[in-house]
């Protein structure tokens, strides 16, 4: 599905990614762990495009995504949430979510399922971003960024700052993405979080691989977490 | 309809309706000033939409403002046109050059962009004045009362030009609204509100950002061509650095990013140098302070404030 191959690449100069490579299957969720400014959110944009690639290859099935200008990848079916949700505070619920629907084919029936996904999107669509609270907000970037109906979507921290139950909700739609076959690439911190929901974690240590295991492994050795996230 | 395009559509409906009944009951003077006003701020409207909407901060326009005024103008009198073809050659000049300088800024950003913008609109200044013979450089040229008719009607006849310049609002006002609440003007402002994140949803926001600039140079120029026909002028100074500043100012001052700012935001500098002009030589002194307290006391703009603290529903 999702495969980097010895991607490196960086902002200006300073290069973060060094031959980094994993891959990420339809209908499992793929954990990018590592420490803070270990390249996480670097990889992201490096897979969206936004961060041109010194060397390497990111592939989706047959495509070269990184071959691809940035706002081209996102049309292959790569949808992006990221970390802090930066809504379009001045749209509506309703108009961010439209503004997420690039390809307009199949467009209410993909509406009305994120709907269902998220309730509260309804209840609150006619209101503008930047006055829901932050489980709301999110919720909408999940939304919006599975308007494209994307085969591989990336989530960045997407729990950060919420509280429970909103932690309980946006992971019980993780699982319902990766359920329904996509593939689910998740930057998380919280380890009770990796530890029920990865099917396999890539760990990434200042910008290299240290290898990829499968959740199974995680949960049988809590260690690992240890050692790449410093918990 | 919801709540809130019922009171989208009353409140702006309502303006309009002002602007129309105004003509029957404005003393002489301003009647003449509101009429400028309309045409400043279909101007306004124009440079709002890439300021406000877009998020480019543009210090050249008055390049676009000036191609509508001597496109309009040029066309009267090298090529003998009428009014209102020469109107529309204005609009093409305008929106034609507005592609062309897109093309080339929008390769650059932020303070870039402001100074390359500047200096295009800085050279078409000095072509102006370079090909006096044509445009009579500094000193222009005046549009003679018998060429500014458009279908048997009297364009310097105060009463239509009035309503000329109301027309030419309300025709800027509506299509600008309907562009904004359209798909492409919410690409637009999620451009303005972060340009990483529509590009990462699939938009090509090179394209979208130069398709809000030739809009916006098209409506400038739209502005421009109908002051020179409706005020019989057309001069170099329209095209200065000024011209330039000046909607920037009136729609910071009204609030940039929403429907009603630049009208809001024309009307108080008018009327705020017209006024302080009578009261002392000094009046840009006033002029300032009061700039200054605004900025200050209501950093949004005029409908911004009003947008934040009372109408949240506000376009």
């Amino acid at each position: 599905m999702l495969k980097l191959e010895a991607v490196n690449a960086g902002y200006g100069r300073a290069q973060v990614l060094r031959d980094v490579s994993f891959e990420a299957q339809a209908g499992e969720i793929t954990c990018l762990l590592g420490r803070n400014g270990a390249g996480k959110t670097t990889t992201m944009k490096a897979i969206m495009g936004v961060l041109p690639l010194m060397s390497g290859a990111v592939r989706l099935g047959k495509t070269v995504l990184s071959d691809l200008p940035a706002h081209v990848v996102p049309r292959h079916g790569v949808g992006y949430v990221p970390q802090g949700r930066r809504l379009f505070g001045d749209l509506t619920v309703g108009q961010n979510l439209e503004v997420g629907r690039f390809s307009q084919c199949e467009s209410e029936s993909t509406l009305e399922e994120i709907l269902q996904l998220f309730p509260r999107l309804r209840e609150r669509y006619a209101q503008r971003a930047n006055t829901l609270s932050g489980g709301e907000q999110q919720m909408l970037a999940m939304g919006r960024a599975l308007s494209l109906r994307p085969s591989v979507v990336l989530l960045d921290e997407p729990t950060e700052g919420l509280q429970p139950s909103m932690i309980a909700a946006i992971r019980d739609v993780t699982e319902t993405l990766r359920d329904q076959g996509v593939a689910v690439v998740l930057v998380e911190q919280r380890v009770e979080a990796i530890l029920a929901l990865a099917d396999r974690a890539a760990l990434l240590e200042n910008g290299r691989m240290r290898g990829v295991v499968s959740g199974e492994a995680l949960r049988d050795d809590p260690t690992i977490l240890a050692r790449h996230l410093g918990v | 309809m919801t709540a809130d395009l019922r009171k989208i559509i009353g409140l702006h409906g309502a303006v309009l309706v002002i602007l129309f009944a105004a003509q029957f009951f404005l003393p002489a003077y301003h009647h003449g000033n509101l009429a400028r006003i309309m045409v400043l701020a279909t101007y306004a409207m124009g440079y709002n939409l890439l300021f406000g909407y877009t998020g480019l901060l543009s210090l050249g326009h008055a390049l676009f403002f000036a191609a509508g005024l001597y496109g309009m103008g040029l066309g009267m009198t090298q090529f003998g046109l009428g009014a209102g073809a020469a109107v529309v050659l204005g609009v093409v000049a305008g929106a034609g050059i507005g592609a062309l300088i897109g093309a080339l800024a929008l390769r650059t950003e932020g303070v870039a962009f402001m100074i390359v913008t500047l200096m295009f609109a800085q050279a078409g200044y000095l072509i102006i004045l370079y090909f006096g013979s044509y445009t009579r450089g500094d000193e222009g040229f005046v549009i003679q009362q018998a060429d500014r008719l458009v279908a048997g009607l009297d364009l310097s006849d105060p009463t239509v030009r009035y309503f000329a310049a109301l027309s030419i609002f309300y025709a800027a006002f509506v299509v600008l609204m309907w562009v904004l609440r359209s798909r492409f003007g919410h690409v637009l402002i999620a451009i303005r509100e972060n340009e990483e994140r529509a590009m990462m949803l699939g938009y090509d926001v090179q394209r979208y950002k130069w398709g809000a600039v030739v809009l916006s140079a098209g409506v400038s120029a739209l502005a421009g061509a109908a002051y020179g026909v409706l005020f019989g002028y057309v001069g170099a100074s329209f095209a200065s650095v000024q011209y330039s500043i000046f909607p920037l100012l009136w729609v910071l001052l009204g609030g940039a990013g929403t429907m009603l700012g630049p009208l809001v935001g024309t009307i108080f500098m008018f009327y705020l140098i017209d006024l302080s002009s009578g009261v002392t030589t000094a009046y840009m002194l006033i002029a300032g302070i009061v700039l200054v307290c605004l900025t200050l006391f209501a950093p949004q703009g005029l409908m911004g404030e009003l947008r934040n603290r009372f109408w949240r529903w506000l376009p």
